[in-house]
């Protein structure tokens, strides 16, 4: 574990490169015997400025769902991060990218919570059951380091690459659809350039809800009701451009679109 | 420039024979100069008339490099189609023996059972949802008597569009009930997804797949009747299988499919 101090350098380091769109090398190039839970602890870190500064937690991402990712990156849980009130667009609009540095974007499933849910091991149905509705989610990643290169403990300390985040199609409720399944197709300027379906995550989204819950235990805290959780790209992050018109197709849950400003 | 008769039924003999024995054989195209995808066309029909000369029947068709990522691979920009014969169907959750299978890969897909005719061209996807029965989820294994898999559209289109054989899932969906676009598939492997997809990637959508051939079939003036089973296009990147694997999947919408090979897994 590294001390508080190099603790606040790092946060330091990515807080400037996140404001000021410009890329960083990997944060274990200085600090290599940083962990994950120091990245994490960077997290904490920026959520403190964050807040002094008026900006809202509303939830959390899950990145490296995939069991590819995954077994790249060596580890068997994925990674989480904080999803800021100020970094979600509205479908149908215009996303800002200006400051990014290379944007991409990814299809994958929300769940928007309506009750509180804590424990160490919840199950599907806990899942389920404190779940409001899911919806369709389009994420716009914008990895800070140089050339998309980082290890999971950089990649953590980056808020998991978390830019912007767009929520829209059909709300639904989960218990009604077949999540392990559901066909995910995004289009940019009106081309279909990904496949994917939503079992890519986990074999299962809930899967990233419940792990995500096992997470927040260990560190004391709890699933807002409220919360808004991506669970984890399905399709490939894929760049994109200003000027590019994106639409992410859900199979029985509509569609997202957005422009690329 | 078309190549002589005698050569194409010698290619169609020799794909036979590779088939048969089990073998491989070096690419055609590096062989036959000028060979061009009608000749190969040809060829598929005389190594096709050899599997029916020794009993086995058609039952439909396959249509294959339906995506955008195989079509530039292999350098077209339209899909291509084979025969299913008997000998390559199997039973939902069946083993298939491995000794039946050189070079085998696994395919995730749609299927269609016609249940009237379709003559093109002029067919449109809307006449292919008429025309359907039902759509299935279904395994193709792919298998090629092509050394190494070293193809491009002539190779493999005279070797029956790579066949190998197939497994149709029992769930039965009247395609009235399902987008066919956005159908999302999930792949797994002893237990892993290993790839997943969703119909779009099949021509936009399967149904656009089976317009084609259709079309296709009308203009060359061969057959496509009700009862026929149509294998779509992969819905997502195809992946190798070993002996012992056992493979399941789903689509979104319209059901499930397992099969697994014979054979022990090397690691276990």
């Amino acid at each position: 574990m590294l001390e508080q101090a190099a603790i606040t350098t790092i946060a330091d380091i990515v807080d400037e490169a996140q404001s000021n769109g410009h890329t960083i090398a990997k944060i274990t190039d200085a600090h290599p015997g940083m962990t994950i839970d120091d990245g994490y602890a960077v997290q904490d870190e920026l959520l403190r400025r964050w807040q002094a500064r008026g900006r809202e937690l509303i939830g959390y991402k899950a990145g490296l769902t995939s069991r590819a990712k995954m077994v790249q990156m060596g580890v068997d849980v994925p990674s989480f991060g904080m999803l800021m009130r100020d970094t979600c667009d509205a479908e149908g609009g215009v996303v800002p990218t200006t400051g990014l540095i290379h944007p991409r974007v990814e299809g994958e499933i929300a769940f928007v919570m309506k009750q509180e849910l804590s424990g160490p091991e919840v199950g599907a149905q806990d899942v389920y059951d404190a779940t409001d509705f899911v919806q369709p989610a389009i994420e716009i990643l914008d990895s800070r380091f140089e050339k998309f290169k980082f290890d999971l403990a950089s990649v953590v300390a980056d808020n998991g690459s978390s830019a912007r985040f767009v929520l829209g199609g059909r709300p639904r409720r989960p218990q009604e659809l077949d999540l392990s399944a559901i066909g995910i197709v995004l289009e940019i300027n009106g081309e279909p350039v990904a496949f994917a379906a939503s079992g890519a995550v986990l074999g299962h989204p809930v899967e990233a809800m419940r792990m995500l819950v096992s997470w927040l235990h260990t560190r004391g805290q709890s699933l807002p009701a409220g919360a808004v959780v991506l669970t984890g790209a399905a399709t490939e992050a894929l760049p994109i451009k200003t000027g590019d018109a994106i639409c992410a197709r859900f199979q029985d849950m509509g569609s997202i679109n957005m422009r690329v400003d | 420039m078309a190549i002589e008769q005698t050569l194409i039924e010698r290619l169609g003999d020799e794909l036979y024979e590779a088939f048969a024995a089990g073998v491989t054989i070096p690419n055609l195209r590096d062989r036959v100069e000028g060979i061009t995808i009608v000749d190969a066309y040809h060829i598929q029909a005389c190594m096709v008339q050899r599997r029916l000369a020794a009993g086995e029947t058609v039952l439909g068709k396959k249509i294959g490099v339906t995506s955008r990522a195989v079509q530039q691979a292999i350098g077209v920009f339209e899909p291509d189609f084979g025969i299913l014969t008997s000998a390559m169907a199997y039973p939902d959750g069946a083993e298939i023996p491995m000794e039946t299978l050189i070079q085998p890969k696994a395919e995730a897909e749609i299927g269609f059972v016609l249940k009237h005719d379709l003559k093109g061209p002029g067919i449109t996807p809307a006449d292919v949802l008429a025309a359907t029965d039902h759509v299935r989820a279904c395994f193709e294994i792919v298998d090629s008597r092509i050394d190494d898999w070293d193809i491009r559209i002539q190779d493999t289109v005279a070797d029956n569009a790579s066949c190998g054989v197939y497994v149709l899932g029992e769930d039965k969906v009247d395609p009235r009930d399902v987008d066919l676009a956005l159908a999302g598939m999930v792949a797994m492997r002893n237990g892993e997804v290993v790839v997943t997809g969703a119909g779009a990637a099949v021509q936009g959508s399967p149904v656009n797949a089976v317009a084609w051939l259709a079309n296709t079939l009308g203009r060359l003036g061969m057959p496509f009747l009700a009862g026929e089973v149509i294998l779509s296009g992969a819905l997502g990147p195809m992946f190798p299988v070993e002996p012992g694997d056992q493979l399941a999947m789903k689509v979104g919408g319209i059901g499930s499919c397992s099969v697994r090979f014979s054979g022990e897994k090397a690691d276990a």
